[in-house]
């Protein structure tokens, strides 16, 4: 019962087939993985074979395939502007990939990839990557303007740029840590208040006031569907600002 | 909890709780799981990137850009039809006056033909009763002034013979033109 209560144990990674160790470092299939490759197969579930028929007018997996593909669309058109259907794969699979793990951490006794902030941190090194090495692609040197905005008094601007590279170094940590804290804050909460109904049950009369954890848990429950999807946009919409700057620098 | 003892606990997470009934540290910390994570993501989104690109976009983007076109064309064909519609109305309206006209103007040209027919009927038939009435007319007058000259010589006649048998001779032709003459009817 007690290993139960402990808040952080849903977060332990559990091998399922072990490939040994490259040094301290142990290469396993886990449940994670497991997850991972799960929200693949739903995501082409609904993308893919639910679009097969082709048709003029949608069924409803169709259709659902649709509402996702027009709402990044135009998200990432609003976001990034012009020449931002290059990057709508990305952003699409990194929406749906976020959006998909979240959903399968509300599950009970589910694993929350995106909980490990490894995970977070590899997605958004992949964001800052791409902007990095399009934007260089795309327009070389002038990519730097970047970090020097128009339109500052020239005695203002090595505060500026300082400033500017900050928040440029700032925006992938920003990015995993906001996906990853939500995700891990949210499960953390979940977890206590749903382990004081059966504690507070335990203690004799204090059994009485166990509605209250109970109510709490619900409303965090639905809460945590809330954030689930937000924060999958919130990753979607900041990738495609990001983006931007790749393909419009120095405005 | 000495000092030297850390160390040996090789799985150990930056974050590692004491606490923790598990054993280990604070799961998303723990550094030797990361490779392993990595990895499993590299291939779960790579795996998932490709579909998207290659199979999963293209073929929602068709499905749209298809419905799009077939709605456009549908409404252009839609339009199209509509003014067809339109223009047969229009023609239909069109050919309607102008029979209605072409009927007027038969109408009116039959009637001027007819009346301008008959009018020349009536002139010919007047001027033919007209010259019928002029020779008449001088007939009636030739007749009379023959008349008029007959009845001059048979009252000579009855006049000599009257006068014979009173007087027992026969009056003297100039006498009887200067008789004749005084009680002539003026024409």
């Amino acid at each position: 019962m007690a290993v139960k209560m402990d808040p952080i144990h849903q977060f332990e990674l559990k091998p399922l087939v072990s490939f040994g160790h490259i040094g301290n470092q142990e290469i396993a299939f886990t449940q994670s993985a497991l997850y991972m490759f799960a929200a693949v197969g739903i995501i082409a579930l609904i993308t893919i074979v639910a679009t097969a028929q082709r048709s003029v007018v949608p069924g409803r997996m169709q259709s659902v395939a649709e509402v996702f593909y027009e709402f990044i669309g135009s998200t990432l058109r609003q976001s990034a502007g012009h020449g931002s259907e290059r990057f709508m794969p990305l952003i699409f699979s990194l929406f749906m990939f976020v959006l998909v793990l979240n959903m399968f951490g509300m599950i009970p006794y589910a694993f929350a990839v995106t909980s490990h902030i490894i995970v977070t941190f590899a997605l958004a090194l992949l964001v800052i990557t791409t902007v990095i090495v399009y934007g260089f692609m795309a327009h070389g040197t002038k990519f730097l303007k970047v970090f020097v905005p128009s339109g500052v008094p020239g005695w203002l601007m090595p505060m500026i740029v300082a400033i500017e590279i900050v928040s440029f170094v700032s925006r992938p940590i920003s990015l995993a840590v906001r996906l990853f804290a939500n995700v891990l804050a949210g499960h953390i909460a979940l977890k206590i208040f749903a382990g004081f109904v059966p504690a507070l049950l335990a203690a004799g009369a204090w059994g009485a006031i166990s509605p209250l954890p109970l109510a709490l848990s619900v409303a965090v429950t639905a809460l945590e569907f809330l954030v689930a999807g937000l924060q999958a946009y919130v990753f979607a919409t900041l990738a495609s600002i990001y983006l931007s700057d790749a393909l419009h620098p120095g405005h | 909890m000495a000092q030297p003892a850390h160390p040996t606990a090789t799985h150990e997470g930056i974050m590692a709780s004491p606490a923790s009934e598990h054993g280990g540290g604070f799961p998303p910390f723990e550094s030797h799981t990361f490779l392993s994570q990595l990895i499993w993501l590299a291939l779960a989104f790579g795996l998932l990137y490709y579909l998207m690109d290659k199979v999963a976009l293209p073929r929602i983007q068709a499905i749209l850009h298809d419905r799009a076109t077939r709605l456009s064309s549908d409404l252009d064909e839609a339009q199209r039809m509509k003014s067809e519609a339109e223009a047969a109305g229009a023609a239909y309206e069109k050919s309607l006056a102008d029979a209605q006209a072409k009927a007027r103007t038969i109408a009116a040209e039959t009637r001027a033909a007819l009346s301008s027919e008959a009018e020349i009927r009536r002139k010919t038939l007047e001027a033919e009763l007209n010259d019928r009435i002029a020779a008449s007319e001088a007939t009636i007058r030739t007749r009379t002034a023959e008349a008029m000259g007959s009845v001059r010589s048979i009252a000579g006649e009855t006049a000599s013979a009257i006068v014979e048998r009173l007087t027992g001779t026969a009056p003297d032709q100039a006498s009887l033109d200067t008789a004749l003459n005084r009680v002539a009817i003026p024409h």
